[in-house]
């Protein structure tokens, strides 16, 4: 499998009246990893909804391999785009293995017989998420770590080239946010799966993402590497966050100290917070 | 015995396919005891009621003989009722299990909802008021049943579908739907009082093999429309979100399936009135009876099905006084419903 390429051109969508995205433009980088930052109610979740066809743009369109998704059958759509949602539930009482074979639901018409080579995508799935030993286990039971790998297996056994992910590691203690990080980018690097995710931590982002698109306020405010797009100006501009940028010494990746107004090292930041002067030193 | 964990995947391959199969022979097994106990049931019910009729007579009436005496009780007493019994319980177990899957909670059954309740007044109006009858009810009985399900989904939509909104308001419809067809009942002319229990709590007295054609055709018609689309509905219990990331249309299957609850719900409504609770119990039980996260629907049909026989049997010659099958079928449902409420009580969500 290789990477597919996904845009967005002149992109406008919301929710009834309001406009949440305006006129966005942006690419995704083929068999990349793209980590979507921006701060509560910016839109990030309306774009990743709008990317996967659950939101139908007002305007625009989103591209997968320059056709538009919006005009592709959903069943074929879903057997090269998949999704995780925020949060998703699954069925009280239903097994992990039993759950991952769902994901092969676009690779069947109402009448085909399930075939070896399900068995064989479930099985992989399962395998190189870690979840081959609970596959008899029921959802419920699982820790929070082990339920999001299993919806990851699932997305998996969908067998598609660009995933989607709305916050994969909310309401996970850091070793397992971690954990599913390092396995996105095993998967990433084994079968070039394009990877788009919104994540609210800055700094997995940076040092996950081959590329962060920062929105704000249903723009795009910056696009780029971590090292382009994770600068004090931009913190300041999409969270309206005084910070210090600092090299990460165990990655080498850009990393944010927000600054707080209790800092005793930091007197200044004790006003206002726009009216603060950022000592931005990019180290 | 400690099996070890598969190690590859080639390991777990074997594995997930034996699992799989024996889960699909479980379920055929499962399937295949219901039909027998309908099957059963449907038999017994031909042979003993107040007077027992042995197997071999009851061969030759269903055959077409004449045998005096059988020939009237089974052919013309027992055997419409059995069938229209068999024919409504099917209906309201697939339909209630169908829009109990769509909605994502054991609590959204038609009867609960309103949908019953809007093709019983439906009918109702249209026997009492118009003089109709036959097919024409039946239709009735549908446009009653959507009105209602378009009402409900109009009153609870807002930026999106909330379940618990939703069963709230369908459960005002319903009680505002069934207080017309009390009011319209007290208008009918010269009723008797098993008429009125029909279309009150659901009954198969008097039953008739004529209805039994508008009734087949509807199951055979709008179940097909459910059981085409039961790995979509099956995908919906996932979450909208999810299931769409997978392939399903969601508006247009949503559309192909509340039609096809509509349609068997209505179907059945107009020919045995609400017989209460069986689209709300068949669902559940068949879910207990397959196990969590199971498919549902064929399985919820052969029980709504053997609810309905059984509870008409028993209303009939088992309990100390002869009830139509719908105070039967109530006083199963009621319990249910009460441990449904405590339970949403504990949770502080509704189911």
């Amino acid at each position: 499998m290789t990477g597919s390429s996904l845009s967005a051109r002149n992109l406008t969508a919301g929710y009834g009246d309001r406009t949440v995205l305006q006129s966005l433009d942006l690419d995704v980088a083929k068999g990349g990893i793209t980590a979507i930052v921006g701060a509560n109610a910016c839109g990030k979740s309306t774009l990743l909804r709008t990317m996967s066809r659950l939101l139908v743009p007002a305007t625009g369109q989103v591209l997968l391999n320059g056709k538009s998704i919006h005009h592709t059958p959903p069943r074929a759509l879903a057997q090269r785009l998949g999704l995780l949602p925020q949060s998703p539930t699954a069925p009280d009482g239903m097994t992990v293995a039993d759950l991952v074979s769902r994901g092969r639901h676009p690779h069947h018409g109402m009448l085909s017989r399930w075939t070896a080579a399900d068995d064989a995508a479930v099985a992989r799935a399962m395998t190189v998420t870690g979840t081959a030993d609970l596959a008899e286990r029921e959802i419920d039971a699982l820790s929070g770590g082990q339920r999001q790998r299993v919806w990851i297996a699932m997305a998996l056994a969908q067998q598609t080239d660009v995933l989607l992910l709305d916050e994969p590691t909310t309401f996970l203690d850091i070793a397992h946010q971690i954990e599913v990080l390092d396995l996105l980018v095993d998967l990433n690097r084994a079968d070039g799966t394009t990877i788009v995710m919104v994540l609210h931590d800055l700094n997995l982002a940076a040092r996950y993402a081959d590329r962060i698109l920062a929105l704000a306020q249903g723009h795009l405010h910056a696009a780029g590497t971590p090292e382009d797009v994770l600068t004090s100006d931009t913190v300041r501009h999409v969270f309206g966050l005084a910070c210090q940028i600092i090299t990460d010494p165990v990655s080498g990746k850009p990393m944010m100290l927000p600054r707080s107004r209790h800092d005793r090292t930091a007197p200044r930041v004790m006003k206002p917070l726009r009216s603060v002067p950022t000592k931005a030193s990019p180290t | 015995m400690i099996v070890s964990p598969p190690r590859t995947h080639a390991d777990l391959i074997p594995q997930l396919s034996h699992q799989r199969r024996r889960r699909e022979r479980r379920r055929l097994q499962i399937v295949a005891a219901l039909a027998a106990l309908l099957i059963a049931g449907g038999v017994l019910t031909l042979m003993v009621g107040q007077s027992t009729t042995p197997l071999h007579v009851v061969l030759r009436v269903l055959s077409g003989e004449d045998v005096p005496g059988a020939s009237f009780t089974v052919g013309t007493l027992r055997l419409p009722r059995m069938t229209l019994a068999v024919l409504a319980g099917l209906s309201f177990g697939l339909g209630g299990a169908a829009c109990q899957t769509l909605l994502r909670n054991p609590l959204a059954s038609p009867d609960i909802i309103g949908i019953t309740a809007g093709s019983g007044a439906a009918a109702v109006l249209g026997i009492v008021m118009l003089q109709w009858s036959g097919a024409a009810i039946s239709v009735l009985a549908i446009v009653g049943g959507l009105g209602t399900a378009l009402l409900i989904h109009a009153l609870a939509w807002r930026d999106g579908l909330s379940g618990a909104r939703l069963i709230l308001i369908g459960i005002g419809i319903a009680a505002m739907l069934n207080s017309v067809t009390a009011y319209v009942l007290l208008q009918a002319p010269a009723w008797s009082l098993q008429e009125a229990l029909r279309w009150l709590t659901g009954s198969v007295n008097g039953a008739r093999l004529g209805q039994a054609l508008p009734l087949l055709t509807a199951l055979l018609t709008f179940g097909s429309l459910l059981l085409v689309r039961s790995r979509d509905i099956d995908a919906l219990r996932l979450g909208d979100d999810k299931a769409a990331a997978l392939g399903v249309r969601l508006g247009a299957v949503r559309l192909q399936v509340i039609i096809g609850i509509v349609g068997l719900i209505s179907t059945a409504t107009a020919a045995v009135g609400p017989i209460a609770f069986v689209s709300f119990l068949a669902g559940p039980i068949a879910a207990w009876i397959v196990g969590p996260g199971r498919p549902v629907l064929v399985p919820a049909a052969l029980v709504g099905a053997v609810l309905v026989l059984g509870g008409d049997y028993a209303g009939q010659f088992l309990l100390p006084n002869r009830y139509p099958v719908g105070v039967v079928t109530g006083a199963l449902g009621g319990p249910y419903l009460l441990y449904l409420i405590v339970r949403m009580n504990r949770t502080g969500r509704v189911a």
